[in-house]
This record gives structure tokens, C-alpha cells and sequence, in this order.
């Protein structure tokens, strides 16, 4: 595997223009890439797991396949579907359907390993699905092939694709799953960092309506109690919210503009109106 | 030399596999960790650790066996000095124990601190002796930011001060339990079968169908699957309970969410079951024990939740209960008794931690039904155990200290 890899450098991932990562996203990140393992990223929901595969995509140019899991995805969904109904149709109503393959339709997975290029593959919140969905897709990502039953037909990946999973902690995930990741808890962003992301997000952004926006965003969210806190994207889009209506912020006194684009559950309101208030 | 280092983790009960370990190597072979130890401790964090509930277990392993390495001892014992000379790093403290610290004078302090910094193996945290984090000990008490002294670390962002700073010990598994973590662990208490409307369109059978018509569709629904997991909950409130109650309502908004179980029904009690048990936490609406005995299905998983703390003469005695309206002949720990008798499945999640249970009632209890704390790690063995059977929790035999007691 050292071969593989030994014309190009480590550090391939250093964000991009529009994505901050911390250095130990960075690490993680290349870690993964070099020793072409799926890179498993787990945190707070709005810290920006999903971003981070399409920003990985961007830097490394290559072309990125979403696999959104629900509730309901199987595994063997992700490689292909055999539209049986379709196939039903057809023949009821006297189409050929003589040629199976036809019918087999690729699944993200399946595309990923099908295609002649390499690709950043993203799986999004695997654990929403089943406790035994990982397990299921354990051979396809370590032997990065897999065969389609109803023809036969093998398919197995010219170059392993970069794959990023993310996870929002709803369930364990299962050990030999875990065993064969390499492993990232992005942590909630501390202020320097968040300002150099709202930065870019807002380049024409002044000093101090930057530090009065982190200052009401951190006390917001280190008031005790909360159920949701207040996560990077909201607090991107209140500053956005902000700056449309024109607001200034040094000059509100205690109550927060457009809290409802910070907090999204009532009793939360409820709870800073009445300390606000105290 | 990294072996050890393995054997460190697993010793710390990180379950690093040897697939796992290989790959640490093939990483280092390929230069990744960058040859240096921040480097080192970001790989093999990421390779290795795959739990945010054990990254802090990783601090300590990393730090008690890369301790040597870094630690430049004339440096810390200037910083020790500066802090202890410095006001500031005292405002943390309590006003008792600013007058503690003022009845030793500075430089006996110093001398102290310097003596016991020497005779102190490794780091400490609650007590009253060693320097540490959190305790009584004039060193390093309590009060203060855990993080405002680097015991270990030189200065910056080197992997020893982030190991040091240990920022995921919130996260261990044997501590927090908000509604969210509750909610996953009671996932696991399911077990799905079909029942109910046939609302769901089921694509073999139609299939199967279909050509026995000859072609003509044929569509076949079926019930979609359901948890078919019944849940008697009985929960402990008031006296002894108090300071656990935010913890019980969580639990209580994770078990009782819609939808969840296909039958839920939750009761309370004082101390110990006795012949009644309540619908509302007052103990206005009484259902007796016997009637709801009658009337619950054997299979119900019936979950009682509580301190299991009390005077031995309260469960053990008949008429033990100290309402005098609930008196009757059993005994509490006979009700009990009779509840494990008739449920199939049943287990006792306690609050208190588990180092506390010995030489208690909850040790006579334990005995009688399954005891698991109320922790993450507690409630995930609850659920297995309600789910899988399988062997109960070993706890201590009561009869060491009833005898002595009874002397």
C-alpha cells in the first residue's frame, strides 16, 4: 500500500476557501486518504460532518456520491436494486424483459465502486438505519467489490474511492465496523476558530460585530439546561439575519434579535426569555 | 517499545484490536505521525479509539506512559511555584478553604508541595492528599479550573498538555446520562413482530400472486413490523430519591415517548414495594400489589428504578413500611420476591454509584432482582439482560454483614 501512495504527499487535505478544518480534522482526514480506509466522523450535529466530504471532494478534486441513509436503507440497497415491479410492468404490458440488467439499477455504493475514476464517497448518518446495517457493508468496504446476484456480474473498484461516514451518535455502531475506520469526533469549535469560520462565511464582517455576535452566540450556548444548543450553521444564519435587517448588535441591550433562528424548540425560548429577565 | 503501550490501552480496557495495531504501524511506516509525539497521539487516537466515551481513558493511558518523556522537572516546579505565588489562581478556591490554605505559611507550603510533587507516581484527582484535581488537598484543590494548571505539560498545545487537559472526560460512559443517551440505550429493548392493520404493500407475496393469476396483479399488504416489548415501570420517589429526580425524569421522557413499547404503564413507591403501589407520586391513587400482579402478563419487562436504600428493618421486617396505612404482614423484600416470581424478566436499575453498594439493603435486593446501575453502561447490560437473559450481575452476599449486625 506504501507504493501506492508513495508519489503523492500526506497532507492532500487542508480545507478549502470556504470550509475550516481543525488540525486534527486535517490529520484525521489524511490519515484516512493515505491508508485509503473509510473515514468515520462523528460530533454535534451542525459542526459540519456532512460539509466536510463535499469540501474534501472540492479539494481533491474528485467527483462526490451521496448516500443519504434513512430509516428504512438496507444495505444491499447502496449496492444496486432489482426493480422487480418494473419489470412486472413490462412484461404484463408485452416489453421485453428478456435482459435483466436492465432492471438492475446501481445504488451510490455500487456507483462508487463501478466508476472508472476515483471518487469521494459519502454515507451520511449511517446510524439511522438498522444496528445491523454497518455490518452488512463491512466486505463491500474493506474488499471494495461486490457481486450482483440476479446476472452474476462482479464489479470491483479500480481505485479505491475515499470514503467519509458520518454519524450522529444515535446508535453504537458495531465493533468490526469500527475496527476497520479511522476515527473523528469533530469538536464544537472554539471562538478563534468559529471566527475564522463566520469569516469566510461573511468576509465584509467588522471586528466588533464579529466579537459581539460570539459573545451573545457562546453565552447562549453555555446557558445551563438547554436542549438544543445553538450550532455553527444557525449561527451563521443569524449573523446573515442580522446583517439583511441591520441590526446592531451592541445596541440592542439584553435580548436577542431573531432568537428564533438560534433556538428551535420552545421550552429553550422560554428558558433565556426568563433569564434574560433575572 | 510501542508494544507496551498496547498492553497500557487494553490494560485501560480500550479495546484496541491487533487489525487495528497493524494499521497504527502501517501508518507509522508511512511517516504519518509526522515523527513526533503530537503527531503520534492524534494517529493513534484516530486509528485506535473509535468511541468519544473512551478518549479519556486514552488521556490517562497516554499520559502515564509518555509521562518521561516530556516532562522537563525543573520547568513544572517553577510553574508550581509561580501559581502558588500568584493570588490570582486561588480566587477558585472557597472562603473555607482560603483559610485552610492560610494556616500553613507559603513557604512551608512550598516545601510540602515539593515534597509530596516527589512521592506522587501519577495523577490524582478528589482526595485530600496528593496534588490533584478536585479534593481537599492544599494543592491544586477543588474550586479550581482543571485545565489552569497543566500538571505535566509544558506550555502550548502539545499533545501532553491536550492529553492533560482532558476534554473528554464529560463524555465517559460512566457518567452522564441525558434523555437523548437514555433514548438510544432503550432502543435495544424491542423485539419487532407483525401485527396490527396491513397497511404495508408486501412485494414477494404480490409477486408470488401475481403469477399464480396468471399475470393479472395482484396486491398482498401485510402489517408493518412493530415493537411488541411491554414495560411495567415502578419507580422510587421521594426521601433518599430526591437527589436523584432530574435523572429519574429523564428516564421516565425516554421510556414513556409514544409509540415506543406496545404497552407502557408506570407506577410509583416509597423505599420499597409494599402492598400498594401508586399512579401519581403523591400516593393518592393506590393499586395493590397484588391486583397489578393479577393483572400484568407474565412476558411485561418490569423495570423498578431506585436507591434500594433503607434501614434493613424496612424490607426486612414485616409490616416494615413506615406508613402505617400500608402495614401487612409481608415484608418488602417478600413483595419483592413475589413481583420477580411473576415476571419473566425484571431488573433493578439504581442510581446510586456502585462503589456504594456495599454493606447495604441494596445488596439483599440485588439478590432478589437484577441490580444494574443507572449509567450508560448500566442500563445497555438492563436492556441486554431484559432482552437476552443470560446471567445476572454478581453483587456482595448480604448475609456478611446482616450477621454482624443481628450479633
Amino acid at each position: 500500500m506504501a507504493k501506492m501512495f508513495s508519489d503523492e504527499t500526506f497532507d492532500q487535505f487542508q480545507g478549502t476557501k470556504t470550509y475550516i478544518a481543525s488540525e486534527e480534522l486535517k490529520h484525521a482526514v489524511n490519515v484516512a486518504v493515505a491508508l485509503a480506509r473509510p473515514l468515520l466522523v462523528r460530533g454535534e450535529p451542525g459542526t459540519g460532518k456532512t460539509l466536510l466530504a463535499e469540501n474534501l471532494a472540492a479539494a481533491l478534486e474528485l467527483p462526490l456520491i451521496r448516500w443519504h441513509v434513512k430509516s428504512t436503507t438496507k444495505a444491499k440497497d447502496g449496492l444496486y436494486v432489482y426493480d422487480t415491479v418494473q419489470r412486472l410492468h413490462d412484461s404484463r404490458f408485452g416489453g421485453d424483459v428478456g435482459d435483466i440488467a436492465k432492471y438492475i439499477k446501481l445504488g451510490p455504493l455500487g456507483e462508487a465502486l463501478a466508476s472508472p475514476t476515483r471518487v469521494v464517497l459519502l454515507i451520511d448518518e449511517i446510524d439511522k438505519a438498522d444496528i445491523e446495517f454497518p455490518n452488512d457493508l463491512l466486505l463491500e468496504l474493506d474488499a471494495m467489490r461486490f457481486r450482483i446476484d440476479e446476472t452474476g456480474k462482479e464489479i470491483s473498484a479500480k481505485e479505491r474511492p475515499v470514503v467519509v461516514i458520518t454519524s450522529n451518535n444515535e446508535k453504537e455502531l458495531p465493533d468490526a465496523f469500527l475496527r476497520r475506520c479511522v476515527f473523528h469526533y469533530i469538536q464544537f469549535p472554539d471562538r478563534e476558530l468559529m471566527a475564522e469560520i463566520v469569516r469566510v462565511h461573511h468576509p465584509d464582517i467588522t471586528d466588533r460585530v464579529l466579537d459581539n455576535a460570539l459573545e451573545m452566540f457562546f453565552s447562549l450556548r453555555s446557558t445551563p439546561k438547554l436542549r438544543k444548543k445553538p450550532s455553527t450553521s444557525e449561527l451563521i444564519d443569524w449573523i446573515c439575519a442580522l446583517k439583511k435587517a441591520g441590526v446592531d448588535l451592541s445596541k440592542v441591550g439584553h435580548g436577542i434579535p431573531f432568537l428564533g433562528t438560534l433556538l428551535k424548540t420552545e421550552a429553550d425560548v422560554e428558558l433565556v426569555g426568563k433569564r434574560a429577565k433575572a | 517499545m510501542l508494544i507496551d503501550f498496547l498492553f497500557e490501552l487494553r490494560r485501560r480496557k480500550l479495546p484496541v484490536s491487533t487489525h487495528e495495531w497493524m494499521a497504527l504501524m502501517e501508518a507509522m511506516a508511512l511517516g504519518l505521525h509526522e515523527s513526533s509525539l503530537d503527531g503520534f497521539y492524534h494517529l493513534c487516537r484516530t486509528l485506535c479509539v473509535k468511541d468519544i466515551a473512551l478518549y479519556d481513558a486514552y488521556d490517562e493511558a497516554f499520559l502515564a506512559y509518555f509521562k518521561d518523556v516530556h516532562t522537563d522537572a525543573l520547568q513544572l516546579t517553577k510553574d508550581l511555584q509561580d501559581w502558588l505565588s500568584n493570588p490570582k489562581a486561588m480566587e477558585g478556591l472557597t472562603q473555607e478553604q482560603r483559610d485552610a490554605l492560610k494556616s500553613l505559611d507559603l513557604e512551608k507550603l512550598r516545601e510540602l508541595f515539593e515534597q509530596r510533587l516527589r512521592e506522587q507516581k501519577e495523577r490524582h484527582d478528589g482526595g485530600n492528599r496528593w496534588i490533584g484535581t478536585g479534593g481537599t488537598s492544599p494543592f491544586g484543590s477543588g474550586g479550581m479550573n482543571p485545565t489552569g494548571m497543566r500538571v505535566g505539560g509544558g506550555g502550548g498545545r502539545s499533545a501532553m498538555a491536550v492529553a492533560d487537559e482532558r476534554r473528554f472526560k464529560e463524555y465517559r460512559r460512566d457518567v452522564v446520562l441525558d434523555v437523548r443517551q437514555i433514548d438510544v440505550a432503550l432502543r435495544g429493548l424491542r423485539k419487532l413482530g407483525r401485527e396490527g392493520a396491513q397497511e404495508e404493500l408486501d412485494l414477494d407475496e404480490t409477486v408470488d400472486e401475481t403469477c399464480r393469476n396468471a399475470g393479472e396483479l395482484e396486491i398482498v399488504f401485510r402489517p408493518p413490523r412493530r415493537n411488541r416489548v411491554k414495560v411495567l415501570l415502578l419507580m422510587d420517589v421521594g426521601g433518599s430519591m430526591d437527589p436523584h429526580s432530574e435523572l429519574m425524569s429523564r428516564l421516565f421522557t425516554a421510556a414513556s415517548r409514544a409509540g415506543r413499547f406496545a404497552k407502557f404503564r408506570s407506577y410509583y413507591f416509597h423505599n420499597c414495594v409494599y402492598n400498594s403501589v401508586y399512579e401519581d407520586a403523591l400516593f393518592r391513587k393506590g393499586v395493590t400489589t397484588a391486583d397489578l400482579i393479577a393483572t400484568s402478563d407474565r412476558d411485561e419487562k418490569l423495570v423498578m428504578v431506585g436507591d434500594a436504600l433503607m434501614h434493613p428493618a424496612e424490607l426486612l421486617d414485616p409490616g416494615g413500611s413506615m406508613y402505617l396505612s400500608t402495614q401487612t404482614r409481608a415484608s418488602g423484600v417478600e413483595w419483592l420476591r413475589r413481583l420477580a416470581h411473576h415476571f419473566r424478566s425484571a431488573a433493578w436499575l439504581n442510581p446510586e454509584p456502585d462503589r456504594y453498594w456495599a454493606g447495604t439493603t441494596i445488596e439483599v435486593i440485588a439478590s432478589v432482582l437484577p441490580m444494574y446501575a443507572l449509567t450508560l453502561d448500566g442500563l445497555a447490560q438492563a436492556v441486554r439482560y431484559l432482552v437476552r437473559g443470560g446471567e445476572k450481575p454478581k453483587v456482595g452476599d448480604p448475609s456478611r454483614w446482616m450477621k454482624a449486625m443481628a450479633r
